[in-house]
């Protein structure tokens, strides 16, 4: 379990950025951190985190990835919480690193370890109870949650919570919005024909609701909706949570 | 190389008929099972205890076995045991020819699909002739089930119309489903009556009383298990459970997690032929208890987890990719997810082992079955399977996924992760660079742009903010 | 087949996993019911799956048997005589259509059953309230066949025997032990969802199941 305690607030965490946004992303990173700075943490990025190891994990390849989820363990020893802005990356640490270490002379190490982790929304209401102050027009947003926010973290309804305190946003969730988009890391590339299929159908569902922005907790999955919507033309921004909020909550001037 | 599954899948896609039916059919069930539980909590309990008896059920599984046999001979029911797919059609085949029987009629069975009893008798010349309506269609069809609950979900009512049309022109043609419905009544109302063996599967069997339990709605499984003299039932030997009071709690989510029913119609429990005193009931019941496989499963403590498998269908009408492709692009017996973890088990990860890549690991499945089996985290672990070197893998078809290429990159890949100062150079270096990747990712492209690499990494930027690193 | 027998089982004795996992959990009935509730969902739930209800008394209950014989055009009606309830539909034989009774083994009545009977009588031994069914358990007296192959089933419940659950009936008794040759949950008639999932009633069992609390 977490060190923290249920009246005090954590001052200080770690941030596990992830390859993805280390790579193709980073903006959501910063957002993460300013959000972070913003409800009064201090935030720690070890620089040389690199991977959490699920694609290896995923694909059969458990030696590697239990060689780089390894190398991640020492970066985070200070008991504070570990905050990962992706539910995908969150879970395989919070509840698949029990099984890549089981038997393994760390196994009680990355069980540890994995009880500070974090997915970011989640954070931000239950642990932060961040106040946020919508600085925006109007906007209609569709809210996609990843299957890991939905099912093992649990965390499927913070961002419409997150949502609420902006005033000016209607948050809307697109028709079966429980099917996944079917990203599936290499599914995408494996199966590529039901992986277009699934993220086809899905495209249909968001366009439906009629918003003009997309966010999402996970970066995977809006990397593989939003690249869908763009090859389709279609006029539809896509924004990590942290990076929306960000940008919601700085006053513009006139 | 496109694969067969591959190829199977892009073809049920490009179908728009079989798209429309399956969605519709698959939300429907859906709909169903979510309004058959009225409270989250039940749910909850409920599974709990349900995965505690199957769990238990599994442990005990060769004790209950022979408690189950000793009782079903005290009860005089005859047991037959199959390795093979091919000792159980020879025992089916034995028992027809000590009837002289040219006809068999059949009740729903996926363990006779898996054995293909009907091809293997046709060869000898018996027919065997489906009763559940949905069956009955596939069969007229010349398919194969496309679904374990619901055969015929990829068909609408049109093209069912036109089939029964073609095969029996003397009828009326009809789209009206009740309609449809009393046409297959009438035209296998006679094969009932005069069919001298019926054949059936079982949902449980219960080991304390020696008693077999068929559940069902049309009644057609009641007619093969009751009017004929012979009563023949196939199944897997992971269905037995210890007792009595295990079968309340698991027929209740066995329907309610299949088509959202509190329960079936009928709940037949058959724990003896016809005993003197008795008017009717067949004279003779046989159980042909087949293993082809299973106990392979049964070696590997986490893989054992499949075989606490009730045969709900719940993670297939919840799969994402079923819903998509449908049940014969699988190329199995059991389609979807549990079809995907059990498949590769029984037949080879050499065989089916593309299976469990058939799945984006979502996890809809293992949220909505109903025995807590954890079908994808099993999918991950065949993965592990296929590409293992070492010998302490009992899968059948272990290591058949190794491609000394690909764990090459794997490698590659684990060392640059392992090597933080690398890590940053290489990716510093591709976004500097802004690297396309490679031409492979067409895959990908086909439906999505490209994404770009940013211009500098998250390391870089966090270090340019003086964001701490320890 | 003994080898197969032996294999299999030795396969599953080697590798046998031996500790045992925790007991039931604290699963349990999650209803408490009295009997007037038990009754009406009982009835809501056979009325919810095509089931006709008749509400009666132990006086009355002749006089709905016979007004549901006229009002389906029943041609005959088949039952045991020696049942605790047939002997007293033939004790008033004249109020009912013609009756049947068949006290031969199957083989000697099976056509005139599948061609001839429009309607069985028979006892229900108890019923579940909260999936809405019946228990039937067959006897020499009400073979097997009879709730199955005729086109109309009718069956007859003491209130009194409505269970709250399944698994309250098997807990307290009200299935029969050791369980008899056969023994039946029936709810509803007949009915299929092969067909696009939209149900049809009445395919290959019987087309109306008619129930009579008393």
């Amino acid at each position: 379990m977490s060190e923290k305690t249920a009246t005090s607030k954590p001052d200080t965490v770690y941030l596990f950025g992830t390859c993805l946004i280390d790579l193709l992303y980073p903006q959501a990173g910063v957002a993460t951190v300013k959000l972070l700075q913003h409800a009064g943490v201090r935030i720690i990025y070890p620089q040389a985190q690199t991977c959490c190891g699920q694609p290896a994990w995923n694909s059969g390849y458990r030696e590697q990835a239990l060689a780089v989820a390894r190398a991640q363990l020492e970066l985070f020893p200070k008991p504070i919480p570990i905050i990962v802005p992706s539910a995908s990356c969150a879970r395989m640490m919070k509840f698949q690193y029990a099984r890549l270490f089981a038997g393994q002379p760390d196994e009680a190490e990355a069980r540890k370890v994995a009880s500070r982790v974090y997915e970011l929304s989640g954070f931000l209401v239950d642990e932060l109870n961040i106040q946020l102050h919508d600085s925006g027009a109007p906007l209609r947003v569709a809210v996609h949650t990843s299957c890991s926010a939905r099912r093992e973290m649990a965390v499927a309804n913070k961002i419409p919570e997150l949502l609420k305190h902006l005033h000016n946003v209607d948050a809307v969730e697109p028709q079966h919005a429980e099917e996944c988009c079917g990203f599936g890391g290499t599914f995408a590339i494996k199966q590529p024909e039901i992986s277009a299929a699934m993220v086809l159908e899905k495209c249909r569902h968001i366009c439906a609701t009629g918003a003009q922005q997309l966010v999402s907790q996970d970066y995977g999955c809006l990397m593989n909706i939003g690249s869908a919507l763009e090859k389709q033309g279609v006029a539809l921004a896509h924004q990590h949570i942290a990076e929306f909020l960000w940008e919601r909550i700085q006053d513009r001037d006139p | 190389m496109t694969s067969e599954f591959r190829r199977n899948a892009t073809s049920a896609l490009q179908q728009d008929d079989v798209q429309t039916n399956l969605n519709r059919v698959v939300h429907k069930l859906r709909e169903h099972r979510q309004a058959a539980w009225i409270a989250a909590d039940e749910w909850r309990q409920l599974r709990r205890h349900c995965q505690a008896i199957r769990e238990n059920a599994v442990r005990k599984l060769p004790q209950l076995l022979e408690q189950l046999e000793t009782n079903l001979i005290r009860n005089g029911i005859q047991v037959h045991w199959a390795e093979t797919a091919e000792q159980a059609n020879h025992v089916v085949l034995s028992i027809m020819q000590r009837h002289d029987a040219k006809l068999i009629i059949k009740g729903k069975s996926m363990v006779s699909e898996e054995i293909a009893l009907n091809h293997f008798l046709m060869q000898h010349g018996i027919q065997a002739l489906e009763t559940d309506l949905g069956e009955f269609i596939i069969q007229l069809a010349g398919e194969k089930p496309a679904h374990i609950i619901v055969p015929a979900l990829h068909k609408n009512r049109r093209q069912i119309a036109e089939l029964l049309h073609r095969h029996f022109p003397g009828y009326a043609y009809t789209e009206d489903v009740d309609e449809l419905a009393q046409l297959a009544r009438k035209i296998l109302r006679d094969h009932f009556q005069f069919a001298r063996v019926g054949l059936t599967g079982v949902n449980f069997m219960i080991a304390e009383s020696g008693t077999l339990c068929l559940v069902e709605n049309e009644g057609n499984g009641r007619m093969c298990s009751t009017i004929p003299p012979v009563h023949i039932a196939v199944t897997g030997i992971e269905k037995v459970v210890e007792k009595l009071s295990d079968i309340p709690p698991l027929l209740s989510i066995l329907t309610r997690s299949a088509t959202g029913q509190p329960i079936t119609t009928y709940f037949n429990m058959i724990s003896a032929p016809r005993q003197p005193g008795e008017k009717d009931g067949p004279r003779e019941v046989h159980v042909v208890l087949l293993d082809n496989g299973r106990s392979t499963s049964y070696r590997d403590r986490e893989l054992a987890a499949t075989l606490r498998c009730i045969r709900c269908a719940a993670c297939i009408n919840h799969c994402p990719v079923y819903q998509h492709i449908g049940g014969h692009a699988y190329g199995t017996v059991i389609p979807g997810p549990i079809g995907s973890i059990l498949e590769p088990q029984q037949r080879g990860l050499d065989r089916y082992g593309e299976l469990t890549q058939a799945s984006t690991l979502c996890g809809a499945c293992t949220e909505v079955c109903p025995v807590g089996i954890p079908i994808a985290d099993i999918l991950n672990r065949l993965r592990w399977d296929a590409t293992r070197q070492d010998a302490d893998c009992s899968t059948p078809g272990a290591g058949s996924g190794y491609i000394p290429a690909q764990t090459a990159l794997w490698k590659l890949w684990a060392w640059q992760c392992t090597h933080p100062g690398a890590y940053r150079l290489s990716t510093r270096l591709a976004t500097r660079l802004r690297v396309v990747l490679p031409g492979y990712f067409d895959a990908w492209t086909n439906v999505r742009t490209m994404p770009k690499l940013a211009k500098t990494t998250l390391h870089e930027r966090l270090k340019a903010l003086g964001i701490d690193h320890e | 087949m003994n080898n197969a027998r032996d294999n299999i089982l030795k396969r599953l004795h080697d590798y046998r996993i031996s500790e045992e996992i925790p007991a039931d959990s604290d699963y349990a009935s999650h209803h408490d019911w009295n009997t007037e509730e038990r009754i009406k969902r009982f009835s809501d739930r056979m009325k919810a799956v095509h089931a006709e209800i008749l509400n009666a008394t132990a006086d009355s209950w002749l006089n709905e048997l016979a007004s549901i014989c006229s009002r389906k055009n029943l041609r005959n009606l088949l039952l045991s005589p020696h049942s605790q309830w047939g002997k007293q539909i033939a004790a008033q034989a004249e109020r009912f259509p013609p009756l049947k009774y068949f006290s031969q083994p199957f083989e000697a009545w099976k056509n005139e059953l599948f061609t001839d009977v429009d309607a069985a009588f028979t006892g229900a031994y108890a019923g579940i309230a909260d999936t809405g069914t019946l228990i039937i358990q067959p006897s020499p007296d009400e073979p097997r066949s009879w709730s199955l192959v005729p086109p109309v089933h009718i069956a007859i419940l003491e209130q009194h025997r409505i269970c709250t659950t399944f698994t309250e009936a098997v807990a307290r008794g009200s299935i029969e032990s050791p369980l008899p040759s056969n023994l039946l949950l029936i709810s509803g008639p007949s009915k299929s969802t092969d067909i696009e999932q939209t149900l049809a009633y009445g395919i290959h069992g019987p087309q109306a199941l008619i129930v009579i609390l008393v």
